[in-house]
């Protein structure tokens, strides 16, 4: 009975894990044991690459431009997903707690803008704030400036497209955790006597937490890799990780060196998604 | 103060807030929404010379831009049935029947959620040129579906958290197969999470920049022509074009948010 | 005995932004030391009147005092009345010691003048030793507990709660009804208590204010609760009656004849009514008799259609020619006709007479136009 049961299992779950399996297997196992493999190869004199051990590629990322622009680039990715806590925070706090029927069209109003392509609201930015830009202007018209002042190609410009390309994936899992906050918690709190600054530390705070670590989680990382942002805002001066990544597998033709700084982000990425388990975190809410 | 004044000026400041922070939000998309309207005929196209819907005109003789977003379209609609039918396969085979392994899937479909996307991207560039599989619309199409996988499936499980395994059981004892069960009990039951699913891969797919860079080959999307332009200013005719994919999109998922919405009640 | 009045209600109003009006003109005063109960069906406005108490909810308009002093502009966290929440609201994140001693926290009192009172605290309500352990670790009945220690660890002058036992199966309710009283009695706390329940209600409390649709219908002890209602209302919201409606015939001295539109009744009552008044009579099914010769004062016929055993008691249901169906309830085992026709009737002192809601609003009319 049990293996008759066992065999009219076996070929639908086949059916039905098989492609993802094989899909997985093809397009990211493989590709990333690529990737590790060829962190360990070298190149001919004509970017080839060669297939021979040798750790060289660790070794030129110890190079201090390298890490001074790891540096950086986890000091804007730090940046980054503090202020898009400190922004979301109180806002996430806002919308969860309206009306249900205006809550769907508040949320709404969030993600539309994301149905724009990213790199052109990114220009968009650089043509609001350029030196030349409609900000610039309007100042200058009003004689609230004498000279443009330089707002582009510097960190903080990075920061502040990098803020705008990751604020929903901050907000999502904010506003989730709030709106699981029962609203008696808060009541109770009051009624014992603590006031609104007490109630916010002692109980809203530590129940939403979950929320901000996955926040977190969903704005840290990425913001190491967005290449786009810093090229068409930080102009240059203000690379991140990605940028060094890019260049490998693009200009600088390096590939095996390109694959050695992927493995940096992927050991970074790794690190984070461990520690955030550790924390408590929860993988399912960093989906979607 | 009294305390009906106090909590009014407590709800003031919060729409204040919000306002600014969608004000923050929206003023990139003004910006294009704008610039799409102007006139002006030299690069690097962004300074203001006046009102002019010449724009949404010429977008229909630029035929490279035009052919990038008909390779959007092509890309995202095929990555997002591909990603649909292995993604809901997959969401229900795991969520009904035990095996081993099961969580090194479930792990392996966290990576592309989490990893930095330049990493899958030059992964695949990697397995790509390797394996000698010419870049193109084949590769993108390839990239895309592996990136939305992970997205349906996710959507499918928050569905059937709540999913009654017995009205499948129902369905056999009624003396339908496996198979007619699937189609008519599973299937319609898990309908608007699966859409759910596709509707955001296909959004996902659509807007890729970091990706589809680096698997592309020839074809141009969208996003990457954007990126072309970039060096040299983008022009007003893709601003047209973008505001325009914005009001479709929105149209989209207007349409089918309500009969998710309405079919869920 | 002189009693001194702690909470007092004075035409109090709440109407919602979309225009519900949940609390019409509420006066209410509750004392000091007492066991009050807000009864009533669900959206009736009693827990908004907690709630307005506590300071959840303002009021729209009307005063809430407690001692003598407005409360309109205290902060919930100002008042000196603590809640228990119905689904207990406890700090998930925090141990069982923690939530109790929240409130004294909040006081900023000493450390070990906290340890000491939370471990009363949990003497009090027998949870020794549970200190360490999180909400999710407990039983219902025992979250319900740490609810209650949690309010009570302030002393606050009245304890408001808003259907404590509502998640509780049955057996822990009775259970913990006899508790609840028990320490009220003891730390001699007044408690304003909100339930649907009416047998919790009645068993429980000193007095009841019972409550439908945002309007007070009566407050008084439980016993004239059932034995003397005021309104339709309260006479076929508690317990189970026999309504019949009916027209004032004539009237010797307290005994009142009243037609029915199959017959006519007497029944007497302490106030006053006056010929052709539109009346309410209700009259509970163990008062109900019936027998096969007709009684001085009463002509109703009607046609017995029904007769159960359950277990003790026997319940009858006689059919009027009308259509309106009277139960009756009887103790098994007396000798009774089981069919044909019966004529009803009832010890005079036992039917209350009420006066129709349709002549009350006529009255008010006369009032308002004739003064």
């Amino acid at each position: 009975m049990t293996k008759q049961k066992f065999k009219s299992n076996t070929l639908p779950s086949l059916v039905m894990i098989g492609p993802v399996v094989l899909w997985l297997a093809f397009f990211i196992v493989i590709p990333l044991l690529y990737v590790a493999v060829m962190s360990f190869c070298g190149i001919d004199e004509q970017y080839n690459i060669v297939f021979r051990f040798t750790a060289d590629n660790y070794k030129r990322l110890f190079n201090a431009n390298y890490v001074q622009i790891y540096a950086q680039s986890l000091t804007i990715a730090a940046l980054t997903t503090i202020i898009c806590i400190v922004l979301a925070y109180p806002f996430s706090f806002f919308i969860a707690r309206t009306l249900s029927k205006k809550k769907a069209i508040l949320y709404m109003l969030v993600i539309i803008p994301f149905w724009t392509n990213s790199l052109i609201r990114i220009y968009g930015w650089r043509t609001f704030l350029g030196t030349n830009g409609w900000l610039n202007n309007r100042l200058l018209d009003f004689g609230l400036i004498s000279s443009p002042i330089d707002f582009l190609f510097k960190p903080s410009a990075t920061v502040l497209g990098m803020v705008y390309s990751l604020f929903p994936y901050m907000v999502l899992p904010l506003y989730t955790a709030i709106e699981k906050l029962d609203k008696s918690l808060l009541e109770a709190s009051a009624d014992l006597g603590a006031k609104g600054v007490s109630t916010f530390f002692r109980i809203i705070l530590p129940l939403t937490a979950s929320g901000i670590f996955s926040g977190s989680i969903m704005v840290f990382i990425p913001s190491l890799g967005y290449f786009f942002v810093s090229d068409i805002l930080g102009g240059g001066n203000s690379d991140i990780i990605g940028n060094l990544i890019e260049r490998q597998f693009q200009s600088g033709n390096n590939w095996p060196l390109g694959a050695a700084l992927s493995m940096v982000l992927i050991i970074i990425t790794l690190l984070l998604v461990k520690l955030y388990q550790k924390c408590g975190g929860d993988m399912e809410s960093l989906g979607v | 103060m009294t305390r009906k004044n106090k909590k009014r000026l407590q709800k003031g400041f919060s729409i204040v807030y919000c306002c600014l922070i969608y004000l923050f939000l929206f003023l990139p998309i003004t910006v294009i929404v704008t610039n799409s309207f102007n006139a002006t005929t030299s690069k690097p196209y962004m300074t203001w010379k006046g009102f002019s819907t010449d724009w949404y005109g010429k977008l229909f003789d630029n035929t490279a831009l035009l052919e990038s977003f008909g390779n959007t379209m092509f890309i995202a609609i095929v990555s997002t049935l591909l990603a649909t039918a292995i993604g809901t396969l997959a969401a229900v085979g795991m969520y009904k029947y035990k095996f081993k392994g099961k969580s090194v899937i479930d792990a392996l479909l966290y990576i592309p959620v989490v990893i930095p996307e330049i990493v899958l991207g030059i992964s695949l560039l990697t397995l790509f040129s390797n394996t000698n599989i010419p870049r193109g619309t084949l590769t993108l199409v390839l990239a895309h579906t592996t990136f939305s996988i992970p997205f349906v499936v996710f959507n499918i499980r928050a569905r059937l958290s709540g999913y009654d395994k017995s009205i499948e059981e129902a369905s056999m004892d009624l003396g339908a197969g496996r198979v007619k069960t699937f189609f008519n009990i599973t299937l319609p039951v898990l309908a608007p999470g699966i859409f759910g699913g596709a509707v955001l891969a296909f959004t996902l797919s659509i807007d890729d920049v970091i990706i589809s860079y680096f698997t592309n080959g020839q074809t141009k999307t969208f996003p990457l022509k954007v990126m072309e332009s970039i060096k040299s200013g983008v022009s007003p005719d893709i601003n047209a074009l973008s505001a325009l994919i914005l009001i479709g999109t929105i149209i989209f998922v207007v349409i089918t948010q309500s009969g998710v919405l309405s079919r869920n009640k | 005995m002189d009693k001194k009045v702690i909470v007092s209600l004075k035409n109090v109003n709440k109407i919602y932004d979309g225009g519900n009006h949940v609390v019409k003109n509420l006066d209410l005063d509750v004392y000091e030391g007492e066991f009050l109960t807000l009864l009533g069906s669900s959206g009736c406005g009693k827990t908004t009147t907690l709630r307005m108490i506590a300071g959840f909810e303002e009021v729209t308009s009307g005063t809430i005092t407690v001692e003598g002093e407005s409360i309109a502009e205290k902060e919930p966290y100002e008042r000196n009345v603590n809640t228990v929440f119905q689904s207990y609201a406890l700090f998930p994140h925090m141990t069982i010691y923690d939530n109790i001693a929240y409130g004294l926290k909040m006081k900023k009192t000493d450390k070990k003048e906290i340890a000491k009172r939370v471990s009363e605290m949990l003497d009090l309500v027998q949870l020794g030793g549970f200190e360490n352990r999180y909400p999710s670790q407990l039983s219902g009945g025992q979250k319900q507990r740490v609810a209650i220690a949690r309010a009570l660890i302030n002393q606050p002058r009245v304890l408001l709660l808003d259907e404590p036992l509502g998640a509780l199966d049955l057996k822990l309710r009775k259970q913990m009804q006899l508790e609840l009283k028990r320490l009220q009695r003891k730390l001699n706390i007044t408690f304003i208590y909100v339930t649907h329940d009416q047998e919790e209600a009645l068993s429980m409390s000193d007095r009841v204010a019972i409550m439908n649709n945002g309007i007070l219908e009566q407050v008084d002890i439980p016993e004239k609760i059932y034995e003397e209602p005021q309104t339709q209302f309260v006479a076929t919201f508690i317990g189970e009656t026999n309504i019949f409606e009916g027209c004032v015939n004539s009237i010797k001295g307290k005994d009142i004849d009243i037609m029915l539109e199959t017959g006519y009744v007497t029944a007497r009552s302490e106030n006053t009514f006056n010929q052709n008044d539109m009346v309410v009579i209700s009259i509970r099914p163990e008062r109900i008799k019936y027998s096969e010769q007709p009684k001085t004062g009463f002509a109703l016929k009607g046609i017995i259609k029904e007769q159960v055993y359950v277990g003790s008691v026997l319940k009858t249901i006689i059919v009027l020619p009308n259509g309106h169906e009277i139960k009756i309830e009887r103790l098994a085992g007396q000798k009774i006709p089981v069919s044909g026709d019966v004529y009803v009737y009832w010890d005079i002192d036992d039917a209350k007479l009420i006066q129709s809601e349709s002549n009350r609003i006529f009255n008010a009319l006369n009032n308002i136009m004739f003064t």
